[in-house]
Parts: C-alpha cells; structure tokens; sequence
C-alpha cells in the first residue's frame, strides 16, 4: 500500500441542504493504487461526498488537498482539469450518440486545417484510440459505432468507465458501478476496477453491495449520517464490523454473517 | 494487487440484437428513415406528373426549387433548435422584421445594400440570442419565450415598416438574390465542382480511416454515397440549365445546407449540439458548457430566418405587413419534421430542411398546377406532417424498448 502523499486528502468537508446535514466534518483519502470503498446506508452522504469531490457541489466548508496541494474545486471542469473523473450511477451517457462519440464527449479530438471553430472532428482518431482503449480494458462491444442506447446495461456501464480514463486521471470516482448489473457483468466491471488500480489510479467505489466491496478494495470507507463513522483496512476487516458501522450498531453484537444482506 | 490473478472474463454475454431486422422495419423505425422521404417524394411527383405532365417539367422544377428557398433557409435554423430539443415559435416573424430592417435601411435610408442585408441578419442573430438568453438564464420554456417572441416581433415589423406598409425592394443587388440565374457553362462548372469537393472529402476521409488502421470499411459504401450524389447533382443542373440556368438563390440554399451540415455533424460544436438533444445532464457532466450551446442555437435559428426572410423579400420584390406571417412558421417547422428529424431532441439532420421543404413544395406547387383550393392544400399537408410525427413517436418507442433493459 502507498504511503505517501494521497491522490486527493479532503479535511472537515460539510454540506447542508436546507435542513438536512448531508456532509459533517468529513475527512477523506485517497492514495494512488488504491480502491477506496465508500459505504453506507442511503442517505448517508455518499452521493454528496462524491458530487462534492467531482466539483457538481461546492462545500460549505472544508479543504481539498490534490497530491499535497490545496485547490479548490469549482465545477465540474476544474475537477477534471486536476485529473478527477467520475462515473456516475445513473451513467451520464447519450443515448442518441455512437460508443466514441460518447468516450470523448467534451473533449472531441480535432483534425487540422481551417480556423478553431470549423475544425472537424477527427473521427478516425477518435476510433482508433476507442478501439484501444476499450480492447486494453478487455471491453467488448458490438460496434464503435452503434449508439450507446442500443447497448446492455453492462456494457453501457463498461463504456462509461472507459470514457473516464480517457483524460488521463489521477483517481476515479465510480458511484455504484454495479448496481443493476448481472453476475458476468458484475465481474466484468470488478476486474475493470482491478485494471484501474493496477494502472496507479486512486480509485473510490460507492456501493450498497458488499460482496463487490470486500471483493475490489483495500481500504472501507464508512458515513454514517453525514460524518465518518469507522474506517477498515479491507484485508484484515470482518464484514459483520462493517455492517454494524453502516448500521450504527456498533456496539450491538450481530450474528449473521451475510454482508451482501445487512447493506440494505 | 496481483495483475495475474484476474481471469480475462468474457464479456457481452447479451449482445445488442443484430440490427438486420427486416428493411420494412427498419424503413419505418428510423435506420433507413431518410430513404423514407425519398420515397415519399417520389410518389408525390409521381401523382402529380401522373395528374398534370407539366409537373416535372424544367422549367416547373426550377419554379419549385425557388419557391422552397426561403423556408428552406429559414428550416435550417428550425433543424438546429429541433436537435436541441426545442422549439422556435418566432422564426417566421424574425425573417419578416429582418426582411423589413434590410429594406427601410437600403430603400429609405440608402444604405448599400451589402450594410442593409448584413444589418438584417445581425436583427436576426441579436434576436435569436435575446431569446435564447431569456430560455436558458430563467428557465422558460423556449415554447413561451418565442411565443413571445412571435408577437413582438410582427408588432416591430409593423412599426419598423411605417405608416405605408409596405417597402418595395428596387436595388438590383437586393433584388438579383432570388432572380439571378447562372448559364449553363456557369451551372455546370458549379455542379460538377460539387461532385469533385464531395467525392474527394469522402475519399480523403476513407483513405484516413485506412492509414489509421480502421481499414475494415469497405470502400463500396462511400463510392456508393459519391455515386448518389453525382446522379442528384448532374439530374438537377440537367434540369435547371434546361430552363433558365441555376438560380443564385437555390445554391444560396444548398450552400448553407451543406455549410450547417457540416457543422452539425462534422465539428465540435456540432457534436455538442446533438449531445445536449441527447441528454443534457451527460453533456453538462462531460463539462459541455450546455447553455452555451443552447444560446448559439438559438442565435443560429435567429440568424437563418433572417436570411431566409431577405431572400422572400427579394423573391416578392418587397417587404409588407405579411411577410414572415401567414403559414411560413409552421411550414418551416413541418418541414424537417416531416422529413425526419425527430420533436425529441437528439436526432435528425439538417438535410431535412431541404428533403422536408421539398415535400411541402412539391404538394403546394402540384395543387396549384391542379387548380385545387387552399383547403385542400392545407389538410393534405396537415395530414402528411401528421404521419410523419406519428411515425416518430413510433420510432422512439421502439428504440425505448429496445434500447434500455
């Protein structure tokens, strides 16, 4: 595991909507190689946490260090200007447009020739390094150029990983990426999040399941109600602990074993 | 963090159904959804060659191409905010309030004709951003915005044009848009300098795709879009330089169909366009700056009816109290909805302005040969732009279940 500085340290982030604490002095780190688990039960902060670090919501306090430096996150595009991607649950992709044009929406690789503004895309580039890309990931699809709506539910999920190595980051967040997914697919985007890490990436996993958890992380990550409730080293961690964190029964001795069940 | 552990897993275990679906599904779902309104034209010109055999004379053919200029131009724009999604209720009222602020600028105010056209289109751009700023920075629907739009822009052409009423277009440089006509050396060196542009991107683009390593196209599918091409365009300089020559106003037309077609699908901004029609949420997260987009649309909407109403006003020889009126919005809207681009935002091209204004010319111009009402017209074109956005809906029905889970 690598000890030195973490990709991304947040210190004391909150975030209240209206009446709701959805983020209280939240402290948060993530080193490069490392999957970071982050569990809890709805409404624990999760979602918020992740939309604070991908820069869609502005923290009402709290400080971000990016590889030991403090910045600040102001939208989207600056998160990814410092080398964030992030894969959202509900997938972010457009339906109506082809597998590249999706993998490199927003930053469309241009031909030369003609002035900035008419620049035409340059397609076969484009697919060029789509096909590499997705065939370095073992990613399987059809066609390049069938349109991501066509696709199943797991290789859409596939694809909008993908898409989030293209800017060359430095950590991922990947907010329930196996959620409504099928046992192949499951593991298919089990051993993509492997890949990740295995390329240095700081990687964060949200997810209800914990089988998938305990299966791809290094270290677990517990909210609870807007703060941060235990932290486990994923290798030396027994689920029931685990459990009991997300639950707020820590003190309460559990019996039953079955992690994937006690998430709900 | 063992690499070696990790089994390679099979992936696609579901693979997308083959999209050899049968070419009668496919015609009607959308796949082969342009071959659609050939065909519809075809059977449209063939009634009316089949009911008057002046139809599809030279010199007809000329006379519909120039009548489907303006609302060609102005369907254009149209394509745009459809792509987006949106509507743009004002674009007929714009094109007359440009039309009218070129000609009280040349005619009253004697500005060059070059100042007043670009001073027209300008009211249109300025317009079409006003309201796309008003859509996006509060949030109105863009239905109501330019609903408002519509009215306060006629009300402007009414005070813009004065107590007469109306302007008549005298500059020969206003007046020779719509009624200049190219020889037919002229016409042919056009023409066949469309073919060479066409045939040459399409086979730079090939090779391109072959030198990057994608060489799994064939090379029959371009050489078959090069041949198509070609036939069309020699079909129609054989047609017009049979009567009086090309005329300046349909390659006006042809020029910006091309022209925004090529930015539609070809540029950055294009793709962007489509991505916010798509799903606006994806494109914002992938740092598109969507309202943005959304204004230059708007601007471009604006723009196009602009041009689209000079070249009316140029058509008619003046600018008066029903220019842009009358059914010209919903024509130019029909249009490309009729010819496939989808009311839902996302899909479409901007080859529908033509293809749609072609259909609608055609069952205007075919009824006037036959001497029939303006009823008739009316309720047959009603009932064409009818089954086309039925035939829309199906098909994004049949997507939505196909597509998702």
């Amino acid at each position: 595991m690598s000890t030195e500085t973490p990709v991304l340290a947040l210190k004391g982030v909150s975030k209240r909507f209206g009446a709701v604490q959805a983020l209280d002095n939240v402290d948060f780190e993530v080193a490069a190689g490392e999957v970071v688990g982050l569990v809890g039960d709805n409404g624990a902060g999760k979602s918020t946490l992740v939309k604070t670090i991908a820069g869609i919501y502005s923290p009402d306090a709290g400080e971000f260090y990016f590889e030991g430096k403090p910045v600040s996150i102001d939208g989207a595009n600056a998160a990814t200007a410092l080398g964030i991607a992030t894969v959202y649950q509900d997938l972010a992709l457009c339906d109506n447009l082809d597998v590249v044009a999706n993998l490199f929406l927003g930053r469309e690789k241009l031909a030369g020739g003609l002035g900035t503004a008419a620049r035409q895309l340059d397609e076969a580039d484009m697919e060029r390094s789509s096909a590499d890309l997705l065939s370095n990931l073992a990613v399987s699809i059809p066609s390049l150029r069938s349109e991501v709506g066509t696709l199943s539910g797991g290789q859409r999920q596939q694809v909008a990983v993908a898409r989030s190595l293209l800017g060359e980051p430095k950590m991922v967040l990947l907010d329930e990426p196996t959620a409504a997914l099928g046992v192949a697919q499951t593991a298919q985007v089990l051993a993509l999040i492997k890949r990740l890490r295995d390329r240095g990436l700081g990687v964060v996993v949200i997810s209800h399941n914990l089988s998938d958890v305990f299966e791809v992380t290094d270290r677990i990550f517990v909210l609870r109600l807007g703060r941060r409730e235990a932290t486990f080293e994923t290798a030396s961690a027994k689920s029931d602990d685990v459990v009991a964190a997300i639950t707020g029964a820590r003190d309460r001795p559990t019996t039953n074993g079955n992690a994937g069940g006690g998430a709900r | 963090m063992s690499t070696a552990t990790e089994p390679a897993v099979p992936a696609t275990p579901g693979r997308a159904p083959a999209p050899r679906a049968g070419v009668v599904r496919r015609f009607i779902e959308g796949d082969l959804a342009s071959l659609r309104v050939f065909v519809v034209l075809g059977l449209i010109w063939a009634v009316f060659q089949f009911e008057n055999n002046h139809f599809l004379t030279a010199e007809n053919l000329t006379n519909l191409f120039l009548q489907i200029t303006a609302v060609g131009l102005i369907s254009v724009g149209v394509v745009y905010v459809l792509l987006l999604g949106e509507i743009d209720l004002s674009v007929g009222a714009i094109s007359g309030l440009a039309a009218a602020a070129t000609a009280v600028l040349n005619v009253k105010h004697g500005w060059s004709p070059y100042s007043a056209i670009f001073a027209g289109i300008l009211v249109g751009l300025v317009i079409g951003v006003v309201q796309g700023f008003l859509f996006t920075r509060f949030g109105i629907p863009s239905f109501v915005v330019t609903l408002a739009g519509l009215l306060t822009w006629q009300g402007a052409l009414l005070k813009v044009l004065g107590s007469t009423g109306t302007v008549n277009l005298t500059d020969p440089k206003v007046t020779g848009l719509a009624n200049t006509f190219y020889s037919s050396t002229v016409s042919w060196i056009i023409g066949l300098g469309v073919i060479a542009i066409y045939a040459g991107g399409t086979l730079w683009a090939w090779r391109r795709r072959v030198s990057t390593g994608l060489a799994d196209q064939d090379l029959r599918g371009p050489l078959t879009r090069v041949v198509l091409v070609s036939v069309a365009t020699i079909g129609a300089i054989l047609v017009v330089t049979a009567d009086r020559g090309l005329p300046l106003a349909v390659l006006i037309l042809l020029a910006f169909v091309a022209g925004m077609e090529y930015v539609a699908t070809r540029t950055r901004f294009g793709r962007h366009v489509f991505a916010v029609g798509g799903n606006a949420e994806a494109a914002r997260r992938a740092g598109i700056h969507i309202n943005g987009v959304r204004v230059a649309v708007f601007g471009i909407a604006g723009s196009m009816a602009a041009i689209g109403g000079i070249l009316a006003s140029s058509r008619l020889l003046a600018v008066n109290q029903n220019s842009g009126g009358s059914d010209l919005l919903l024509l130019a809207i029909a249009g490309p909805v009729i010819a496939g681009t989808s009311l839902f935002g996302g899909r479409g091209s901007v080859w529908t302005a033509l293809l749609g204004a072609l259909v609608i010319g055609s069952i205007s111009n075919g009824m006037d040969l036959l001497a029939l009402d303006s009823s008739v017209k009316y309720m047959v074109t009603g009932g064409v732009l009818l089954v086309a956005v039925i035939v829309d809906a199906l098909a994004r029905r049949q997507r939505q279940a196909a597509g998702r889970l």
